[in-house]
């Protein structure tokens, strides 16, 4: 039978480049690889011989989207390095600080690079054009998510105010009076957009996912906690390389991180909502049983109306923290150097990001492990597409394709940080 | 009358700084003109042109063309190909704002975008002679323009 090739494209709509394989031979699936061929970016070697003090401005380098996520993560590790108890103060800020991440990030996924696959638009500008006020409002919701990072952060992109121990300044509760008013607007329009999501076309569809999420005591965790997982785990940020590891494989310059038993599982906010989603806001809760999502969300093209209820959430979550803001004072602990090894973990929006660490008794970094979330995912996202494949190989190649990329995007995967663009190809044999 | 210039690049990264360095000279040079540099998301570029209605957009680009030559580009160009803005795959870079001001009919009336050719995008490094000069010859024509009406 005649090879045939369809749809070898960019891949469009995902952080960094990439492409999209699949084989079918009579309708059966024979492979699924989403390459990645982002060039290696080498960031734990060159972390190497550099001071510990300097992982939060290096690694944010890594993301333009999740910067925060590098920087908290990356501190943390530090501070559990140095045997070094940031204050509560410290720690409300720095969370603070990444609900804007989470804003920012879900809000340009939501409405700019997923949405438009919904309702049959080729990119946002299609849909921007009949669906106006939803656009104008979730540019306004990502401008108060820029806002907060702006004011806690000093800038909305590679933040520059935070340090291991701290911040370089603490804002006082005047500064946020502006940003304050727009996380008001912005969470009317939240609530509506989890609606708006909810409502959305969406393939029916239910995975036997092995979810795997940080979870806190009395609170959705975002900036820290212990490990949780569907098969049970509960772990802290030091247990993490037992349970699990990373493999090369030849098709990608990511690594791929599996269970030690060689399970595939998946991070992020469908993992998140799964062990966490008790834990949301009374507001975020009820949004998320109105949009009828109910304990746990299974399908992952429903993962856009989970990230409409984390920016809920976050907004909600944001203005609480503001209600309650105290500048910590000093802004920072002073943080001195041991020999040794740290580890530490926070929630990235697309998922679980583990920083591992180790230092001499002058603070330079002697190895240094970064695990992002599209490493942890991406031998999932490869299972996940095959089995929605096997399901649709009826579907006509530009269909398929097209529901293809929807898949992958429903993942939200960040290709540049996992390497350490997206090209789409059906092979037919 | 040209009423502001947004000048968009790394200041930090040779001459992707090419944006910034228009934008400063142009504070000494013009100041009834407002100045602005973008260095990150330009979903930003919405707000900051909202009220003027004649903008012009300095950047750099790396086309393979001369270094220091100047391409300009009309948004409302139906021509304007997407391509010739893309500088990132990452977040919400020129291309997308533009695309989106257009969606939403959010476009200044003119919208001029200016990319000077670098030759070396190297850290730290400084602008390259061929883009510095440009770069002193945009400031200036722009100048004259925010100065009295003019088709340039």
């Amino acid at each position: 039978m005649a090879e045939r090739r369809i749809g070898s494209g960019p891949l469009a709509r995902v952080e960094g480049e990439g492409a999209l394989h699949v084989r079918l031979r009579g309708g059966r699936v024979e492979e699924v690889r989403l390459e990645i061929f982002e060039p290696p970016r080498f960031f734990e070697a060159f972390l190497r011989g550099r001071a510990f003090t300097e992982v939060p401005d290096i690694t944010a380098r890594i993301c333009g989207i999740c910067p925060v996520a590098y920087q908290v993560s990356s501190m943390a590790a530090m501070e559990d390095a140095c045997g070094v108890a940031v204050p509560e103060e410290v720690r409300a800020l720095r969370r603070l600080l990444y609900c804007g991440e989470w804003i920012e990030s879900h809000a340009l996924h939501v409405f700019f690079l997923h949405g438009p696959d919904y309702l049959g638009y080729d990119s946002a500008f299609a849909m921007a054009r009949d669906h106006r006020g939803i656009v104008e409002r979730a540019l306004q919701l990502k401008k108060a998510g820029n806002a907060l990072m702006r004011v806690v952060g000093g800038r909305e992109i590679h933040p520059v105010n935070v340090r291991v121990g701290g911040f370089y300044r603490a804002p006082a509760p005047a500064e946020f009076a502006a940003v304050a008013d727009e996380l008001e607007v912005a969470r009317e329009f939240a609530l509506e957009a989890v609606g708006w999501t909810a409502g959305l076309p969406c393939p029916e569809l239910e995975e036997d996912f092995e979810f795997v999420a940080l979870r806190a005591p009395g609170t959705y965790a975002i900036e820290s906690g212990r490990l949780a997982s569907s098969g049970g785990l509960d772990l802290a940020p030091g247990e993490y390389g037992e349970h699990f590891a990373e493999h090369q494989v030849p098709h990608s310059t990511a690594l791929h991180s599996r269970l030690r038993d060689g399970r595939a599982y998946l991070t992020g906010p469908l993992a998140r909502y799964a062990l966490s989603g008790d834990r949301l806001s009374p507001l975020a809760r009820e949004a998320a049983d109105a949009a009828g999502l109910g304990p746990a969300c299974r399908n992952p093209f429903k993962s856009i109306v989970v990230r409409a209820v984390e920016i809920l959430y976050a907004v909600d979550e944001a203005l609480r923290l503001l209600a309650a803001y105290a500048p910590p004072d000093p802004p920072a602990v002073a943080v001195a150097p041991r020999a040794g090894i740290g580890c530490g973990w926070s929630e990235a929006p697309r998922g679980m990001l583990w920083h591992r660490y180790a230092i001499d008794a002058e603070g330079t970094i002697q190895d240094a492990r970064i695990v992002p979330p599209t490493s942890q995912n991406q031998a999932r996202i490869e299972q996940s597409l095959a089995a929605f494949v096997a399901g649709h190989a009826d579907l006509p190649d530009d269909e398929l394709q097209q529901r293809c990329e929807q898949a992958v995007r429903s993942f939200d995967p960040c290709i540049s940080c996992a390497t350490h663009f997206l090209r789409l190809e059906i092979e037919r044999c | 009358m040209l009423s502001l210039v947004v000048g968009v690049g790394n200041a930090w990264r040779g001459d992707d700084a090419a944006g910034p360095a228009v934008a400063e000279r142009l504070r000494a040079l013009a100041p009834g003109i407002e100045v602005r540099t973008l260095d990150g998301d330009a979903s930003a570029l919405l707000e900051l042109w909202s009220g003027h209605e004649d903008v012009a957009l300095v950047d750099a680009a790396s086309s393979g063309a001369r270094p220091g030559t100047l391409h300009e580009l009309r948004a409302h160009d139906p021509a304007l190909p997407a391509a010739a803005l893309r500088s990132s795959t990452h977040a919400f870079g020129v291309a997308e704002a533009v695309g989106l001001a257009a969606a939403l009919g959010r476009l200044p009336a003119r919208l001029e975008i200016l990319a000077v050719e670098g030759a070396d995008f190297s850290l730290g490094a400084p602008l390259s002679p061929e883009v510095s000069r440009a770069v002193d010859e945009l400031a200036e024509r722009l100048a004259r323009r925010g100065c009295a009406p003019s088709r340039r």
